[in-house]
């Protein structure tokens, strides 16, 4: 009965994706849309039945092998859906932020020449990230984790006529490489130390596991386990976008706005977290790779916020605002506070989603103008759309009652808690950056906020004349997703942090476990949580945060130019990103083409091209040359040759035999 | 026959043949070469007559030389062939020549005198008895044991008689023939036809 | 005694003669032509001289049948000696090196 509705569920956006996308031209645009739009409905409303079965209903988690791909030295290799609950609230998270960015999608690519192709490809992508999320084994995890690294790549690129994008997708493309890399060696870690690639085999190996040691480096013994998980999570950090490896996210917006939401916000970007938290048996093993992943993401949380400071384009505001979020995702894993990291990672679904969707239906009313200095005031013509970017705002930094302030809230909590750690560098790196960073993110988000919507309109007069509200498909998935990241955490918060949601999906050692600490001490429900606000540090830095924003760009615009004159060493630093994209282009990228140049001049063209293929050819060519001059053509030579031979044959028979 | 008269009459016809053999291959003039290579087919058949092959040598002479070597001669004399021409180029790899010759000649002779006496070879062939009849004694294998084979020779010779006229044969362009069955088919209107007209022009 | 040794080398000898032939003549092919019917002849002259020694008439028919097939490829032979002239007013040999690579 379920196993139908699994099927159902991962099959049905696939069927529409090939259909959409083989026959496109038959169905026709509405078509297209309908088709796609109704298979992902189906499979919304069915993961969301499988959530009730889950959550209300009690129902046992399911690890169902379906398929025998292959066989190889004793290593199955198996396509099958384990759901549990994690998994059925990854199905639904990614079901409905997809059903609101199709919907969405007819009103943003109306007039685009690709718009089956657009919807193809969005199935297509809703199908590859239920298969990862759904997966029972690494193999499907990783099929999935590539199937959507490829979509990715085909919709950053969807306007392929633009070189910008091009770029930009060839460098998403490179950049997960290095990440897949990690990734798949993670993987050759878990079948070498486990000899299975199936969760649960590997997860009741794990106590095993972490008793080996390897020599990575000679001389350097490691636990097997740190090992594993230190290279799954560098998988995670090039599909997450954690630094250094975050440099594809923004020029990722490079693709259209539905898929900045759907795919580089709320669901595949956050398949790290996802991943990171169904390997919590492995990492719960590893302390030192605990310490990695909450070191890598607090700096990541922290310094990809304060770039989102000094960005003009709407969309890379958000993508830096996704960088960190996810970063303060990543952080939690590292607090071994995995249900905080998917709590935030399901409202952040919603918040961000919606954040970009209302960026996006703003380029639509500007005229695909993304540039926040040139906007203002756009309040008194799109109100929908202000007020839900409103919402989206306050659940990002955390406005009480929000979504948001209930995930970030306890997720800073649960860090601050994480005394395991030690009280030393990465605990404090840690603690202070997810904190620090929530006052960056109100400071980032309500400038974009102020510059858009609030104070004078800087378009031009013929853009001005032109403002409207966007049509109901653009503005209904806004409202859609506006409940949801208003709402949702004032009855899930409960649940899935402190009362045992997750059940045996996430495993948390004992002495790791900060959310029961935190369920023990602090939590008394969510209307208690939201009384005592005033306690929270967080609270007092997202409000200072909000307020400088106003200050400066809405009170005093001047002053934000003096700042930048005064500190004008650190806004180059944050323009230029830290200057990761000339250390990679210039570094790593240049010496790579060089090398790359290299052996395709000396090694490919000279001696492979010029000595061994065409060298051969020219050598039996002179060969050959001489060797003819045997053949004169006349008749007499051979004869006389073949009277040699009889000659030879005669001597040896008569001499030497 | 005496053993000496044998013996003499065997190493004349064997210098006559050896020379007639050089004088093939030697001789500037192709037609001295085929009257060389005629008197070596004469010198085999009194040869193989000496050991009573009676048959084979008069079969060598009557078809080789009355046949083949006439037909050789036939064809030397018609193919107008600059003696000069045939003589130029011949000494260039003569050496080479005749030192692979040479070896093999002593290779030979070394296999066969040296190799193989002693093995009751160089006693004298055992004569055939009182009344015995090559051509009989052929003929009687010939047609019972080989007579498939003899059938297959008569179908090569006869390929051979088609195959050299179908090679020869020409239709020369502009040659005046004769076409029996058109001028027996002839008819009078298409040769004649007869036209009414004024003697002449109308004023 | 006149026996199989005398004929047998007597044999080589007109083979080699037939070989030296063929080698040192580079002009004419009716002189190719010659030189094999005297090979064929100097192998006649085995198959006779062993039919003898052995005692066994089949060695003579194999020489009747030579000598048949012999005629035959002399007139074939010649045949396409009479055409190669017409067609290019030489027999000479080194004027045919259609086959060189």
């Amino acid at each position: 009965m379920m196993l139908n509705y699994y099927l159902i569920i991962v099959l049905a956006p696939l069927a529409a994706a090939v259909i959409a996308g083989l026959f496109g031209r038959q169905i026709g645009r509405a078509g297209s849309h309908w088709l796609t739009i109704l298979a992902v409905g189906i499979s919304c409303a069915l993961s969301i039945l499988v959530l009730k079965a889950m959550f209300w209903d009690g129902a046992a988690s399911e690890n169902i092998s379906l398929y025998t791909w292959a066989v190889t030295d004793g290593l199955h290799m198996e396509v099958g859906f384990l759901v549990d609950r994690l998994t059925a609230l990854m199905m639904v998270v990614v079901t409905f932020v997809s059903l609101m960015v199709h919907i969405y999608t007819i009103g943003y690519m109306h007039d685009d020449p690709g718009y089956q192709r657009f919807f193809s490809y969005i199935s297509l992508f809703t199908f590859a990230m239920l298969m990862l999320v759904m997966s029972n084994n690494f193999l499907q995890l990783f099929f999935g984790w590539e199937a959507v690294g490829l979509v990715s790549y085909l919709l950053i690129g969807f306007w392929f006529k633009r070189e910008s994008a091009i770029f930009a997708n060839l460098k998403a493309f490179l950049v997960n490489r290095v990440g897949d890399f990690g990734f798949i060696l993670g993987i050759a870690a878990v079948v070498m130390f486990s000899g299975s690639l199936d969760y649960a085999i590997v997860f009741a190996a794990a106590e095993n596991i972490a008793g080996q040691s390897v020599e990575v480096v000679p001389g350097s013994m490691w636990n097997a386990m740190t090992l594993i998980c230190i290279l799954l999570f560098i998988g995670a950090m090039g599909k997450s976008a954690q630094a250094p490896l975050h440099v594809w996210l923004p020029d990722s917006m490079e693709g259209p706005t539905p898929i900045s939401a759907l795919i580089h916000a709320a669901t595949m970007v956050t398949a790290g977290i996802f991943m990171v938290a169904r390997m919590s048996p492995l990492f719960e093993l590893s302390e030192t790779a605990l310490a990695v992943v909450i070191t890598i993401g607090a700096i990541t949380a922290f310094f990809m916020g304060l770039l989102g400071i000094v960005q003009n384009d709407i969309k890379r505001v958000v993508a830096y605002s996704t960088l960190s979020q996810l970063g303060y995702m990543t952080v939690a894993l590292g607090a071994s506070a995995y249900s905080a990291a998917i709590f935030h990672l399901m409202t952040h679904a919603f918040f961000k989603a919606l954040l970009f969707l209302a960026a996006g239906s703003v380029i639509i009313a500007m005229h695909h103008e993304q540039d926040i200095r040139k906007m203002g005031g756009l309040r008194k013509y799109m109100p929908i759309t202000y007020w839900t970017a409103l919402v989206g705002s306050l659940a990002l930094i955390g406005f009480p009652g929000s979504s948001g302030f209930f995930s970030k809230d306890l997720l800073i909590e649960a860090v601050k808690e994480s005394h395991w750690h030690g009280q030393g560098a990465v605990y404090w790196i840690a603690y202070l950056s997810v904190l620090l960073g929530v006052f960056v993110t109100a400071l980032y988000s309500f400038r974009m906020f102020f510059l858009v919507f609030h104070g004078e309109g800087r378009m031009d007069a013929d853009t001005k004349s032109h403002l409207h509200e966007t049509p109901w498909v653009v503005t209904a998935p806004l409202i859609l997703l506006a409940v949801p990241s208003a709402l949702i955490g004032w009855f899930t918060a409960g649940p899935v942090l402190f009362e045992g949601y997750f059940g045996t999906a996430i495993v948390v050692a004992p002495e790791h476990d900060v959310l029961r600490h935190l369920g023990e001490h602090l939590w008394h429900g969510s209307w208690a949580l939201v009384k005592h606000i005033y306690v929270s540090p967080a609270f007092w830095l997202a409000a200072s945060g909000a307020l400088v924003a106003w200050f400066l760009y809405l009170r005093r615009p001047e002053v934000p130019a003096m700042i930048e004159a005064k500190v004008s060493g650190l806004h180059q630093l944050l323009v230029n990103k830290y200057y990761f994209d000339d250390l990679y282009i210039k570094g790593f990228a240049f010496w790579g083409r060089a090398f790359g140049r290299f052996l395709w001049q000396k090694g490919d063209q000279l001696i492979i091209d010029g000595v061994l293929v065409n060298g051969t050819a020219r050598t039996v060519g002179k060969l050959a040359d001489v060797m003819r001059q045997l053949q004169t053509g006349y008749l007499y030579t051979y004869a006389f040759a073949m009277i040699i031979g009889l000659t030879a044959l005669l001597s040896w028979l008569i001499w030497f035999r | 026959m005496g053993m000496l008269l044998h013996t003499v009459l065997f190493y004349t016809f064997a210098s006559f043949l050896i020379g007639a053999a050089i004088g093939v291959v030697f001789s500037r003039n192709p037609v001295h070469a085929v009257m060389f290579l005629v008197l070596a087919f004469f010198q085999s058949a009194m040869l193989w007559m000496l050991i009573e092959a009676e048959f084979l040598a008069i079969v060598l002479v009557l078809v080789y030389v009355g046949a083949v070597m006439v037909l050789f001669l036939f064809v030397v004399m018609m193919l107008d062939i600059n003696v000069e021409a045939v003589r130029k180029g011949f000494d260039r790899y003569a050496p080479l020549g005749i030192g692979v010759a040479l070896l093999m000649a002593f290779e030979l002779i070394q296999l066969i005198w040296l190799r193989g006496k002693g093995a009751g070879t160089a006693d004298g062939f055992v004569p055939y008895a009182e009344g015995y009849s090559n051509t009989k004694a052929l003929g009687s294998v010939l047609y019972t044991e080989h007579v498939y084979a003899f059938e297959i020779a008569a179908v090569i010779l006869l390929l051979a008689i088609v195959a050299a006229i179908a090679l020869t044969m020409r239709k020369r362009p502009g040659l005046k023939v004769q076409n029996i069955s058109r001028q027996v088919a002839v008819r009078a209107r298409d040769r004649l036809r007869v036209i009414k007209m004024d003697a002449e022009k109308k004023p | 005694m006149i026996g199989l040794h005398h004929y047998l080398v007597v044999s080589a000898m007109l083979f080699v003669l037939s070989i030296a032939g063929i080698v040192l003549n580079r002009r004419n092919l009716i002189l190719l032509l010659m030189c094999i019917e005297l090979m064929l002849l100097a192998v006649n002259f085995n198959f006779i001289a062993f039919s003898r020694h052995l005692g066994d008439d089949t060695g003579q028919v194999f020489v009747f049948f030579i000598l048949t097939v012999a005629a035959a490829e002399a007139a074939i032979g010649l045949a396409i000696l009479v055409v190669l002239f017409r067609n290019r007013r030489s027999i000479n040999v080194q004027d045919m090196n259609e086959m060189k690579g």
